[in-house]
């Protein structure tokens, strides 16, 4: 079964074949509104949890996303370059920001899981 | 909490009934969009009509004999020469040629105006015209009993026109006349900050929901201010606090023609001085970006061998032009034709982008006729 967890950043990881899908939250995109741009981190690079992976910008605010976990970018969905407005509509399916091959695992034990996760939005 | 200083405008249950975050600005609780999104609201009124709460505006009413001819001292273009029946953008400047505020100035009748200012310096304004007029001159600051209505968009005279206003006794653009909805009493003008035909309704506070309702009856949907912002960022309009301010001048801001200073060699007003002798030191412009990347304000600005020449003011992605504009205020000494390639610096990165002519979007229907 596929887990999914959140940081309190509001990005959000889905762990499939070992390897981590990395987004924002539908929470983070409500609260962005339409979004307008999307810079994506580069293929192959590495990052280390915490680090900036890229920018997502609305019409009124700029925010970075943060690498949740550490590894390896081995992929980023470029569709978001052209069509930014994915991350309002299916922000937690379609608009996945990039997949990382996790150099620590463990790390995934520092986030929430949904129901924390929600927890930590109501609070 | 800080949320319960601010005001409320007589709108705040419609505006949680058709969805809106709402949000401090300028000292009131204000629609910054509803649940459509900005993007939405935007592109309806460039294309179709949308109503937005003005509430927060100030609005005076000066009144006398001698009031033309001190609002032409006080204000920095003539309101001497202004005929009954229209409307004029006009400045309340400082001694320095500064601008306190950008205001519409509406000549109701041979000796009674009223004056439209910007929410964060109504107080301010009202002390100042207070100061600067006589006391035979009358003075009311209406802000609080005064609502205000902007419906923009192509369609909007239509909906006026359903709503039972003559078509023929719609006023011309920066024109207004007294009309009644529904028997509700209305200050009618062909204004707005849109670029899109449109116009401002100013009532009695009292009647501003029931108005509100008649006109989302007839289909008219809300835009909310963040709409309003991007909407009259793709025309270059500026906005108080962010292109004019007390450090820069109208004809820095390219607003100079209208001042008619050569023209008027001899009209002194608060500030003209200043304009006079003081050569500018920057000038207000338009970038239109490569990119749909936003410069912000206060990003610096480069030109092409890595010089600041200027600051960044506004900038947001602009709907309709489908890329990021934005208004900067560029050093006179450095070249800002159309054209002149800059770059915004947006941390560590660069956005590209030419100094653009304003409007950004030349095809409003602001001045469009009607009848």
């Amino acid at each position: 079964m596929e887990m999914k967890y959140y940081s309190k950043e509001h990005e959000w990881v889905e762990v499939k074949d070992g390897e981590a899908y990395v987004g924002i939250s539908v929470h983070a995109a409500e609260e962005l509104g339409d979004i307008t741009f999307v810079e994506l981190p580069h293929e192959g690079d590495s990052c280390h949890a915490g680090d900036s992976l890229g920018v997502v910008e609305s019409v009124k605010a700029a925010s970075d996303v943060y690498a949740p976990v550490s590894g390896k970018i081995v992929a980023v969905n470029s569709q978001l370059e052209d069509k930014p407005e994915m991350v309002n509509a299916s922000p937690e399916e379609q608009a996945w920001f990039c997949r990382i091959a996790m150099s620590d695992a463990s790390e995934l034990d520092a986030l929430m899981d949904e129901a924390a996760y929600t927890a930590y939005l109501n609070n | 909490m800080e949320n319960s200083e601010l005001k409320e405008t007589p709108l705040r249950e419609q505006h949680l009934a058709a969805g809106a975050k709402l949000v401090p600005f300028a000292g009131w609780n204000m629609p910054v969009q509803y649940a459509e999104g900005i993007i939405a609201e935007h592109l309806r009124t460039r294309t179709a009509v949308s109503l937005f709460d003005i509430c927060h505006m100030g609005e005076f009413e000066v009144d006398g004999p001698k009031a033309a001819a001190e609002l032409d001292r006080i204000l920095a273009r003539p309101v001497l020469d202004q005929p009954p029946g229209s409307c004029r953008y006009n400045f309340l400047l400082n001694d320095a040629g500064g601008v306190q505020d950008d205001l519409i100035v509406y000549r109701l009748d041979a000796e009674g105006f009223f004056i439209v200012v910007n929410a964060a310096t109504a107080a301010h304004d009202a002390a100042e015209f207070r100061r600067g007029l006589s006391g035979d001159t009358e003075f009311n600051d209406v802000s609080a009993a005064t609502g205000k209505l902007d419906l923009q968009g192509p369609q909007a005279a239509e909906i006026l026109v359903e709503l039972g206003v003559d078509r023929q006794s719609l006023p011309c653009y920066y024109h207004w006349t007294n009309v009644e909805i529904a028997g509700i009493p209305c200050l009618l003008s062909r204004t707005g900050y849109t670029g899109e035909l449109g116009f401002e309704l100013y009532v009695a506070v009292e009647d501003t929901a029931s108005l509100w309702e008649l006109l989302t009856a007839r289909g008219v949907k809300p835009a909310g201010l963040g709409a309003r912002d991007t909407l009259r960022l793709e025309m270059g309009y500026p906005l108080y606090g962010h292109e004019l301010d007390l450090y820069h001048t109208p004809v820095e801001a390219g607003f100079g023609a209208m001042l008619r200073l050569a023209a008027m060699p001899s009209r002194r007003f608060v500030g003209s001085a200043a304009l006079r002798h003081n050569a500018p030191r920057q000038y207000l412009r338009g970038i239109r970006l490569e990119g749909r990347r936003a410069a912000r304000a206060g990003m610096m600005v480069q030109d092409i061998a890595g010089n600041v020449i200027g600051r960044v003011t506004s900038g947001a992605f602009a709907p309709t032009l489908g890329v990021a504009v934005a208004m900067a205020w560029i050093d006179a000494a450095a070249i800002s034709e159309v054209g002149t390639v800059v770059n915004i610096e947006a941390g560590k990165t660069l956005l590209p982008g030419k100094i653009a002519a304003l409007p950004f979007y030349d095809r409003g229907t602001a001045r469009m006729k009607t009848v």
